[in-house]
């Protein structure tokens, strides 16, 4: 037999053992799977649109309908304020990261059992499954901001200066969604009413952003509580970047981003405690 | 080189818990209360699934899939795991393929493991077959610079490559399989891990699966198989194991131990019924007997080819009401456990709506087509949608020979057949 790679890692003693509760994470056997990650992300989006006469167009249809419900219900019939900027652009700068992470947190949450028959017959590092869709939706993420730099285009909104921060926010989303996904993937294994409750929990959660009013309207006094919602400060923080609505909300990023962390660091330590019994429970 | 252990395995425990008992009300007022209570219930019994009392006491719906199991493969191996269904064999291979953890114990493993009860996991439809072969491959823990390595001859193997940039989709399921198979013949490991139940493919893909096993054992790569096939195991395997209850019963030359098992199975079944602990199930009911009767309905001890034969079971239960939905089914198979048929009630559209709730079910098979020789069968009963009862192996069944016909002829036993069905033969008109 050819000497491959494999083997000079695997030759070496593997014990099994029953596992503790507190587990830390294996960094080095994650980098050694991460092919089977990338295989997970690029399934992720390319089945997603498979066989259907719009393809990625999808990704811009669910913010795009938003847009137009809330421009006329909030815009124009509650005449909401939007800061300066016509009602449709200030809300479709919300929708962008807001379809992002409701939509990865949906399939993250479901990620795991549908990932079932995988997680009963074969090893691996379980916590690549929730991950991965998370990653894959920014492809549908990258398609609608480039409809909203389109939309700057048509109303003559220049970015500004701080849309350089984008990376940042981009990272704290992510991160939100990862931590979050995480947290509800393991709870769902063991309690299917995390699927079901998903549904109006998500909406539940728009109406707790900024996403079809601004953060302004919330009072003084219940601002950085409000900000413990770490997508308050991603979504003022688009808002700020490309529309210069308002100044960038660095006290709700600050807060977010420590919540994002925590809600992240617990998550995998939840995920690593119950990984011993998917299998069994699934 | 030789002498080199390549799994040892020490002290392994797993206990699981099976699904808990559910109750039955007699009150509409009782069914109505526990329906408000059932979301706290249900909490307490999901919570159970993972978690167990600590004071050494074990509850009834908890199970120990494998007691106290050591013991040893040296490199280049190929050794047996043998024993009933639900013995603690598929538990054995999922924590040797670390899928699951146990609970107690440990097993250390030199080498780079793959299993064959993996063959098509991850597979897509929506994806085409050269996406499937990455993805399948680099779930099974290759890298993708390895899947690319051997993807022409996985391909090759598989034999399909006219259809590699199609949808697995559109797919016959035999390609799926040969595709699939080809992904998990290719992993080269150290530590081959095989399941019986791969043998749900045709004949030829057993062939090819068999195959390839001789294949890894003569490359001196160690190989644990675990089959019902007692023939495959003996032409297979040098040293078998015997797992009875989810303890390691015996081990040793796989012939001895083999002969061990058809002993094991033969005086486990003459143990009464009522007497029978090894039982699954939410025991709403359970089977107390099984009687064998003839057309006469005299009680008999064997059976006769071509009679009318009366499988009488007799039942308890705590209900004081009588049951509802019930089904019986008695599930029959050779000794080398290969399975022939399944009598269910419900199959042949004989509901039984309520039966007492102590009482005696018939079962009614005319003219006995099995040829002479011992056989065995399982007891299963089902009220709603739960297992009331499960008893596996439950007698033994002897049948000699007989007029199945009614010609006067006895049929000729002997010829390694299983059934004689009714025929006629008559001559064409010209």
């Amino acid at each position: 037999m050819k000497p491959n790679r494999h083997n000079l890692w695997t030759i070496e003693l593997k014990v099994i053992e029953a596992r503790s509760t507190f587990e830390m994470v294996e960094w080095r056997e994650l980098w050694q799977y991460r092919d089977l990650f990338a295989s997970l992300v690029w399934r992720d989006v390319k089945i997603r649109y498979a066989q259907s006469i719009l393809g990625i167009g999808w990704a811009v249809v669910q913010p795009v309908f938003n847009m137009v419900v809330f421009t006329i219900i909030f815009g124009n019939l509650a005449k909401m304020d939007s800061e300066g900027v016509p009602y449709a652009i200030f809300s479709f700068a919300a929708l962008v990261p807001w379809t992002y992470f409701s939509g990865a947190l949906t399939s993250a949450s479901g990620s795991l059992i549908a990932a079932s028959a995988m997680i009963t017959k074969v090893y691996f590092p379980r916590l690549v499954v929730p991950v991965a869709p998370v990653l894959g939706k920014l492809v549908d993420f990258a398609v609608a901001t480039l409809l909203l730099f389109g939309m700057m285009l048509w109303f003559h909104i220049p970015p500004t200066f701080w849309v350089l921060t984008l990376p940042f926010l981009v990272l704290l989303m992510v991160l939100t969604a990862t931590g979050l996904g995480i947290w509800l993937a393991a709870l769902s294994v063991h309690y299917r009413d995390v699927n079901y409750a998903m549904q109006f929990a998500i909406q539940a959660l728009m109406y707790a952003a900024p996403v079809v009013y601004p953060a302004s309207k919330i009072p003084g006094p219940y601002r950085l509580l409000y900000g413990l919602n770490p997508m308050a400060g991603v979504i003022e923080g688009f808002r700020s970047a490309f529309l210069g609505t308002a100044p960038m909300p660095w006290d709700l990023l600050i807060m977010g981003t420590i919540t994002a962390l925590m809600i992240t660091i617990s998550g995998i330590i939840y995920f690593r405690h119950m990984e011993r019994i998917f299998a069994d429970v699934i | 080189m030789a002498s080199e252990i390549s799994l040892r395995v020490v002290n392994l425990s797993k206990r699981y818990r099976i699904g808990s008992r559910e109750r039955q009300h007699d009150t509409l007022i009782g069914a109505g209360m526990a329906l408000m209570r059932r979301p706290f219930e249900n909490l307490r019994s999901l919570r159970s699934l993972s978690q167990f009392d600590s004071n050494g006491h074990d509850p009834i719906d908890v199970i120990w899939a494998l007691k106290d199991v050591a013991f040893e493969v040296k490199k280049g191996e190929v050794v047996g795991v043998i024993g009933r269904n639900g013995a603690g064999k598929s538990t054995l291979l999922r924590i040797l393929s670390r899928i699951t953890y146990p609970t107690f114990g440990r097993v250390e493993i030199r080498g780079r493991v793959s299993s064959l009860l993996e063959v098509g996991t991850g597979f897509h439809p929506e994806l085409t077959g050269r996406e499937n072969v990455y993805l399948n491959g680099t779930v099974l823990g290759m890298t993708k610079a390895e899947v690319r390595e051997k993807f022409d001859e996985i391909v090759d193997f598989a034999g399909i490559e006219k259809y590699i940039d199609t949808p697995v989709k559109r797919y016959s399921s035999g390609m799926g399989v040969r595709l699939a198979f080809a992904v998990a013949a290719h992993l080269e490991p150290e530590i081959l891990l095989v399941d019986e139940v791969l043998a749900v493919g045709d004949a030829a893909f057993q062939k090819k699966c068999l195959g390839k096993m001789e294949a890894v054992a003569g490359e001196g790569r160690t190989v644990v198989f675990i089959s019902h096939n007692m023939t495959a195991v003996a032409g297979l395997c040098s040293r078998a194991f015997l797992l009875v209850d989810g303890h390691l019963a015996a081990q040793g030359p796989t012939d001895g131990i083999i002969s061990l098992y058809m002993e094991q199975v033969k005086s486990l079944s003459q143990l009464a019924l009522v007497d029978r602990r090894d039982r699954r199930g939410n025991g709403l009911l359970r089977v107390t007997g099984v009687t064998l009767k003839n057309g006469e309905g005299q009680t008999v001890d064997q059976v006769r080819m071509g009679d009318d034969v009366v499988l009488e079971l007799s039942y308890v239960s705590d209900c004081s009401r009588p049951l509802q939905h019930v089904q019986f089914s008695l599930h029959f198979y050779t000794m080398s456990d290969q399975p022939l048929f399944n009598l269910m009630n419900e199959l042949v559209g004989d509901d039984l709506p309520t039966i007492p709730p102590n009482g005696t079910v018939r079962c009614v098979v005319p003219r006995w087509p099995l040829m002479p020789g011992q056989y065995s069968f399982n007891v299963f009963c089902q009220i709603g949608m739960d297992t009331a009862d499960w008893i596996l192996n439950a007698r033994l069944l002897e049948v000699v020979e007989g007029d199945f016909f009614k010609t006067g002829r006895t049929v000729p036993a002997g010829s390694g057949d299983m059934f004689v069905l009714p025929h006629r033969w008559e001559a064409c008109a010209p």
